[in-house]
């Protein structure tokens, strides 16, 4: 970690240097289809505000960097306490909030203790479901007492849902938020823009770029026509991906493909019959050619997984043969399990063209093997309520964006009910050990698990497509979280 | 005119009532909580429960239908569920997007249809009369959308005259915001100049063969006169009644156009609140469409009384 800040340091002073000399462009404008809510990213779920205030206005304990690693934030270093239940953070001196007032280890305890009340509205309060106390010890000090040793406490606070906000400006977090960041809220245009410009008084390594403007461009077409009319420099999860030929034929972009926290799973409803026989669902991962969809519904772009984790993480399993294209075969496991065809199920899908595209390719190639998926288009709001609460589906597709989430196989009353007494004492170990390789040894039999159980059918892994204009330098090229950190960004030449 | 007048604030008044029992109920039975939305997948049950007590969810159907009619009749329209807002703000805001947007629009359409409708009509059966019908058969057969996209190819893309979409604001330059509005209020108003350019055509050969026109020709008029000074009035009560329909639709129908363009306009924001599950917005803004298109119609029932004397005095 220490060696990507000295690496953006020493960038910063060549770009500082040099744009005293050409007098260069310092500010950007980024496009993205979706416009936050609102800007506090403790209380709701919305990706849309993780992407425009993690790490540019709010600043958590630690953060992420661009390869999913967690670093120091406003925590410069921390100590763990032998039993693995006390965590010391030791904060960064002299950081200011925007308004002036300054950044202590009361603001942290302010901030963890906002999330984990009782009548917190924090989307993610799970995260914070392990402490019994914080404390802060001095100024610079915090610290944290955990219910039971967990490994991953650092990881749980580098979450946008675990920045720090301060008591003197949490009633305005909304609309005017008040963090550590780069940099500061400027004005927001509601239905158009949010602007947001450069902090002065940044206690790290300032931004290289003194203003950044966000806009939001729901229409794919209009996305299109807005970055060849250079209205914006960068266009972040581009949502046209047949549109990307074009652009990398044309020097004035670049097209940057990199890699999501999202597994894209065609989701099976484990209790219900007949999918609570493991040969029917194993039936279903054979039925289907992952290539065709990726092909067919992404342009070709997206990596074919075989569980629930993703690839570019070290303890990647790679189990896509297990469950490779064979219809014979599941043809074979549906006479077996004693299935009666045409088998006729109900299959939602939600708005995002890698469910209702995929959903339609998904659908002849099941037919192929003589299940009927009768396909039933809904909105998120729909999809919340009848597939993911109530329950009421067969098949569904959807992308799980959360980094880390194979802990969601253990929890038997989520929306594919898969209830393995095994793999949830596994999650459990995992979730107490802090040893790194017992921790890497048990995820990896974690995804074989349930990639034997066939819980759902996976697909691939979600990529992140960034169009930007050929000078723009330091993006993020993979999402190990939603965020559009602009702290490093400059302009090229 | 007073009992005339009173007739119709009268219907006006029952059309709203009946629209916002409708309103409530469509909007009611969307299925999907909003409260499950905002939070998304990994809240917990008493976060939830915690949301739903803070946006006032609890209560029965009726007592919130109450409290929301109570509301809005003194002029409170509820506070957004996703932005925490107050709706009548969010309104203004994109009504001032909005409303010069159909208004320039409108303005166009007016422009190119009368001059053409009229030209049309005092010319039947000439090579100017096909040419301005066949002009407009096509303008009602593009879809708006589609012309939208075309010039945001050939103008902003290409020639890079215009920006492809977005909207500077107010306060960043009157001419600069009207610039950004310029494409979107010519995709708007081609279909419309169409179709009342057709209108104000067959209206005015429709009163040009009526008894009244024939005595103002054998008086000893030349047709033109005749045209200008008889005909033309009374063909209008039709066109004003397009333009009167057109205007609401422009307020409230933009939606595809603002989404080609990306303006944040009131057409927007319900399409987003509806599937934001953002209840309150999606109906106070829909009830103030309502009013609009009603008090629209109103107008123009008032002013078919200007343009014509027998409906002041009764019939």
């Amino acid at each position: 970690m220490t060696n990507r800040f000295t690496t953006v340091g020493l960038a910063g002073g060549l770009i500082f240097g040099a744009s005293v000399a050409f007098a260069q462009q310092a500010d950007i404008t980024i496009g993205q289809q979706l416009e936050p809510p609102h800007l506090d990213p403790t209380s709701a779920a919305a990706g849309a505000i993780d992407q425009v205030v993690y790490s540019n206005i709010f600043e958590g304990l630690t953060r992420f960097g661009p390869d999913g690693s967690v670093g120091p934030g406003l925590a410069r270093s921390w100590d763990v306490s032998e039993d693995g239940l006390t965590y010391t953070f030791h904060l960064a001196e002299g950081v200011k909030f925007h308004d002036g007032t300054t950044m202590d280890a009361e603001d942290v305890v302010f901030s963890l203790n906002r999330a984990r009340a009782e009548d917190s509205a924090n989307a993610q309060k799970a995260l914070f479901a392990g402490i019994t106390d914080v404390v802060a010890t001095d100024a610079a000090t915090v610290t944290v007492t955990l219910s039971n040793p967990d490994g991953a406490f650092p990881f749980k606070m580098a979450w946008g849902d675990a920045v720090i906000v301060a008591p003197e400006s949490i009633d305005g977090i909304k609309t005017t938020p008040i963090g550590t960041g780069a940099f500061m809220f400027d004005n927001w245009v509601e239905g158009d823009r949010i602007e947001l410009k450069k902090n002065p008084e940044y206690w790290g390594e300032p931004a290289m770029l003194d203003a950044v403007t966000f806009k939001f461009i729901s229409d794919p077409t209009a996305a299109f026509a807005s970055m060849m009319a250079e209205d914006v420099d960068v266009f972040a999860a581009f949502p046209a991906p047949e549109n990307l030929p074009q652009f990398d034929a044309d020097p004035r972009f670049k097209v940057l493909v990199g890699s999501t926290e999202g597994e894209t799973i065609l989701a099976i409803n484990n209790k219900q019959a007949p999918f609570d026989n493991v040969k029917v669902r194993e039936a279903v991962a054979h039925a289907i050619n992952r290539q065709e969809i990726i092909d067919g519904a992404q342009f070709g772009y997206g990596t074919p997984i075989g569980t629930h984790f993703a690839p570019h993480n070290p303890d990647y399993v790679d189990l896509t043969g297990q469950s490779g294209y064979d219809p014979e075969k599941a043809k074979m496991l549906l006479e077996e399990a004693g299935v009666t065809l045409p088998l006729k199920v109900k299959m939602t899908l939600p708005p995002p063209s890698y469910a209702r595209r995929g959903g339609e390719i998904i659908a002849a190639q099941l037919r192929q093997v003589g299940i009927e998926a009768q396909i039933e288009n809904v909105e998120w709001a729909q999809w919340l309520e009848g597939t993911f609460r109530g329950k009421d589906y067969a098949l569904t597709i959807v992308s799980h964006t959360e980094p880390m989430d194979i802990n969601i196989y253990a929890r038997p009353d989520y929306y594919f009910q898969y209830d393995n007494a095994d793999f949830q004492a596994l999650i459990a170990k995992i979730d107490v050990e802090s040893d790194p390789a017992a921790r890497s040894e048990m995820f990896k039999q974690a995804q074989q698990v349930i990639a034997d159980d066939y819980v759902n059918a996976y697909l691939f892994q979600l990529p992140l497509i960034t169009v930007a204009k050929a000078g723009v330098e330091g993006l993020w090229e993979n999402a190990p979280t939603q965020a559009a950190d602009m702290t490093a960004v400059h302009w090229a030449e | 005119m007073l009992r005339y007048t009173l007739t119709r604030l009268l219907s006006l008044a029952v059309s709203l009532a009946v629209a916002s029992v409708v309103i409530f109920m469509a909007v009611e039975i969307l299925p999907g909580d909003p409260a499950t939305l905002m939070l998304g997948v990994n809240a917990q049950e008493d976060t939830l429960a915690a949301l739903r007590e803070q946006l006032g969810l609890n209560g029965s159907l009726w007592s919130r239908y109450l409290s929301w009619v109570g509301g809005m009749l003194t002029g409170d329209f509820g506070t957004s569920y996703t932005y925490r807002t107050p709706v009548a703000e969010m309104v203004g805001e994109r009504l001032w997007i909005s409303l010069p947007l159909a208004i320039y629009a409108l303005t166009l359409s007016t422009l190119i249809a009368f001059p053409a409708g009229i030209w049309a009509a005092s010319k039947r059966g000439s090579a100017a009369d096909v040419g301005v019908m066949g002009v407009t058969q096509l303008g009602v057969a593009i879809p708006n959308f589609w012309f939208a996209m075309l010039m945001v190819v050939v103008f902003a893309i290409n020639l890079r005259w215009f920006s492809a979409g977005g909207f500077p604001g107010w306060d960043k330059g009157f001419w600069l915001s009207m610039k950004s509005l310029t494409l979107p209020a010519i995709a708007l108003a081609l279909p419309q100049a169409s179709i009342l350019a057709r209108v104000m055509r067959s209206s005015l050969l429709d009163t040009l063969s009526e008894d009244f026109v024939r005595t103002a020709r054998a008086k000893g008029l030349s047709k033109r006169q005749a045209l200008w000074r008889h005909a033309l009035r009374n063909a209008l009560i039709p066109v004003l009644t397009i333009i009167g329909l057109q205007f609401s639709f422009l307020l409230a129908g933009g939606i595809i156009i603002e989404n080609v363009f990306y303006l944040p306009g009131l057409g927007r924001m319900i399409f987003q609140a509806v599937s934001a599950r953002d209840l309150i917005v999606v109906e106070s803004v829909v009830m103030l469409l309502v009013f609009a298109v009603i008090a629209v119609n109103f107008l123009v029932e008032i002013s078919y009384a200007l343009v014509d004397p027998r409906l002041r005095h009764g019939r």
